[in-house]
């Protein structure tokens, strides 16, 4: 299951990932992660047994935590199924079947967006 | 044996003609060979669905009470042209709107008509003796109009050069995004399906030959502008009745950082007169090749890495200096393969006759370059060939003097050989003073990554260096890489006053 964490850094550099890895003993996947001196955005992977634990120790930690269910989405009304995105997605979500229909493995994606703008029919958006 | 155009029309009217598409040709002529598929085909249906730019339709309004000549149009805020009397205009499908930019262009325009929304015409005119009225808006729908005739100069390439980009940075391109580092390779074209590649000698495709445009029956003008049929590059003039278009096949769309474009469906019925016409409809992916262009060349003659074939792009990927790079396309193969199949079932049906050109198209023509009576100005018209340059085995206070002396900003690091390895800025200089540490030579304080300049290189292509990189100087360098002259945001003053801007 992916979780979405975001945190702030105002009061100081709480290891949250850390800290929340040590407290569960879950092992946790940092998919993506941007960081910078006031805020922090992180996607992480655990097993989807673990997700509450991980999610309950990171919002005691300070962190705001979304449950991601889905990746990118594709609008199947705007998609012409040209497969621009194919290339461009860094975790091989796209792909055409036999037929050149656009196939999606959503739970591949980590949301990182790059596919949105190199769609020339905005057909791509991401979750929330 | 061969056939007429007759007889095959005589076959569609009578419902017995075989028609098949151009997929499935190359598989007959292997079973059957090519006399075997002549008696069996009478007519192989092609198709593409892609970017095609150079679109647009001419619209009709009628005229208004009291009536207006109109000089300036703008449809959902998109200029169209105003220089066709007084109620007529294009609207072309890569004009951006006033207001939203590259989100909104004359393609959105034209699929909202088509998608039978309402469009907002806006106009202005100098008022005339016989045409008194000033402005006008209305708003209004496809069925409003007069006529709206899709009318394309250049469509149904033949074949399009794939695309990649070596540079360090993402490219944004009509052939979509281009990754660093040849990272991605973007294609475009039906390939096997593609009706100029199914008749490369234009026997069957020239002046009146029908045609699928966008769902509508429409027709070949002629040859398409920059027509270069003997590079393997042939393009058609195609028009058809926007009225009778549907939103499947001709969808407006944005190429992020580039522009607004629009996809259009369009295919050929060819008929399969005799064994000439077998052979060429025979034509597989794996026949038909392209360069693999870099991008990252910001010039009209792009390099080509190697060739690569429609089956080896349609795999998913190609090699590339010894690595896979995987491939994306920009057109819709499955949209292609969809108008070829609407073309075989409306031939199926009776409803669609064939025709041979009533003229035919020049197949042995080669699109020129444009002739430029004034070259633009060039880096070594405007660059300083006074060139202060240092060692980067020299002290730090060696390089502020000479860049005192210099009365410049910019110093060129060279080594041993005089070859450029870095660069000093006076801010650099500034920063070694005032936080007096461990660094007391200039390879300590330099920059090693210098962004350079060429003689030859257009100014226009040295200012992009410039503000991209956020810098205010390139040195210019010879081919072994020493300096020649420096080129300087100053320099660029000379541009202004001067011959160019003529």
């Amino acid at each position: 299951m992916k979780l979405l964490v975001t945190f702030s850094r105002k009061k100081g550099k709480k290891p949250i990932i850390a800290q929340a890895v040590r407290d569960t003993g879950v092992l946790i996947n940092v998919e993506r992660a941007v960081i910078d001196s006031s805020e922090g955005e992180a996607l992480i992977d655990v097993p989807d047994e673990q997700c509450k634990l991980v999610s309950d120790t990171m919002i005691r930690l300070g962190a705001t935590v979304h449950i991601l269910e889905h990746g990118i989405s594709v609008n199947e009304s705007e998609c012409v199924d040209c497969g621009a995105c194919i290339s461009i997605c860094p975790r091989e979500v796209f792909s055409l079947d036999k037929d050149f229909r656009l196939q999606l493995e959503e739970e591949k994606c980590v949301l990182c967006g790059k596919c949105i703008e190199a769609c020339p029919h905005q057909a791509l958006t991401l979750p929330l | 044996m061969h056939k007429t155009i007759d007889q095959i029309n005589e076959r569609i009217r009578d419902g017995t003609a075989r028609v098949v598409t151009a997929e499935e040709m190359p598989v007959i002529v292997a079973e059957l060979g090519e006399e075997g598929a002549l008696k069996e085909v009478d007519v192989v249906t092609t198709g593409t669905f892609g970017a095609m730019c150079s679109s647009g339709a001419f619209i009709n309004f009628g005229h208004a009470e009291p009536p207006i000549r109109m000089e300036r149009i703008w449809l959902n805020n998109v200029e169209a042209y105003g220089g066709l009397a007084a109620v007529d205009t294009y609207i072309g499908a890569t004009q951006q709107s006033d207001t939203r930019e590259e989100e909104y262009g004359g393609a959105h325009v034209i699929e909202d008509l088509v998608a039978g929304k309402s469009v907002e015409l806006r106009a202005s005119s100098r008022g005339t003796d016989c045409y008194p009225r000033r402005t006008i808006t209305t708003d209004l729908l496809l069925e409003n109009l007069n006529q709206a005739i899709m009318c394309n100069p250049r469509n149904a390439y033949q074949r399009y050069n794939a695309a990649t980009n070596s540079t360090d940075r993402v490219l944004h391109t009509y052939m979509g995004v281009l990754l660093p580092n040849c990272a991605n390779v973007s294609f475009s074209g039906a390939g096997v399906l593609n009706p100029l590649s199914n008749d490369p000698n234009l026997r069957l495709i020239g002046s009146g030959v029908p045609l699928f445009l966008c769902g509508a029956q429409g027709m070949v003008i002629g040859e398409g502008t920059q027509h270069s049929p003997a590079g393997g590059y042939g393009t058609l003039m195609v028009t058809g009745n926007l009225k009778e278009m549907s939103q499947d096949y001709l969808r407006a769309a944005t190429m992020t950082g580039y522009g607004v474009t629009l996809y259009v469906g369009l295919g050929i019925p060819l008929p399969v007169l005799d064994v000439d016409v077998v052979r060429a409809t025979a034509v597989r992916d794996e026949d038909i090749a392209v360069d693999l262009l870099d991008y990252g060349v910001p010039s009209r003659n792009r390099p080509a890495l190697r060739k690569v074939t429609y089956a080896e792009l349609r795999s998913g990927s190609v090699e590339m200096n010894g690595e896979e790079v995987r491939t994306s396309s920009l057109s819709s193969f499955r949209k292609a393969r969809q108008v070829a199949g609407e073309l075989k079932r409306w031939i199926e049906r009776g409803s669609l006759q064939l025709a041979l050109p009533t003229r035919p198209i020049d197949a042995k023509k080669l699109a020129k370059p444009m002739y430029q009576s004034i070259q633009g100005p060039r880096v070594l018209d405007i660059m300083d060939r006074q060139v202060f340059s240092v060692r980067e085995d020299e002290e730090i206070i060696t390089a502020a003097k000479k860049l005192l002396k210099g009365e410049t900003n910019h110093l060129p690091v060279i080594n041993s050989d005089s070859v450029l390895v870095g660069i000093v800025t006076t801010f650099d200089i500034s920063k070694a003073v005032a936080n007096p540490g461990k660094a007391h030579l200039v390879k300590d304080i330099m920059k090693k990554k210098v962004i350079t300049t060429t003689p030859d290189e257009a100014v226009d292509i040295a200012v992009q260096k410039l503000e991209r990189n956020n810098i205010s100087a390139l040195p210019v360098v010879d081919s072994a890489h020493h300096v020649i002259a420096m080129l300087t945001a100053m320099n660029l003053g000379k541009l202004f006053g001067g011959r160019w801007l003529k």
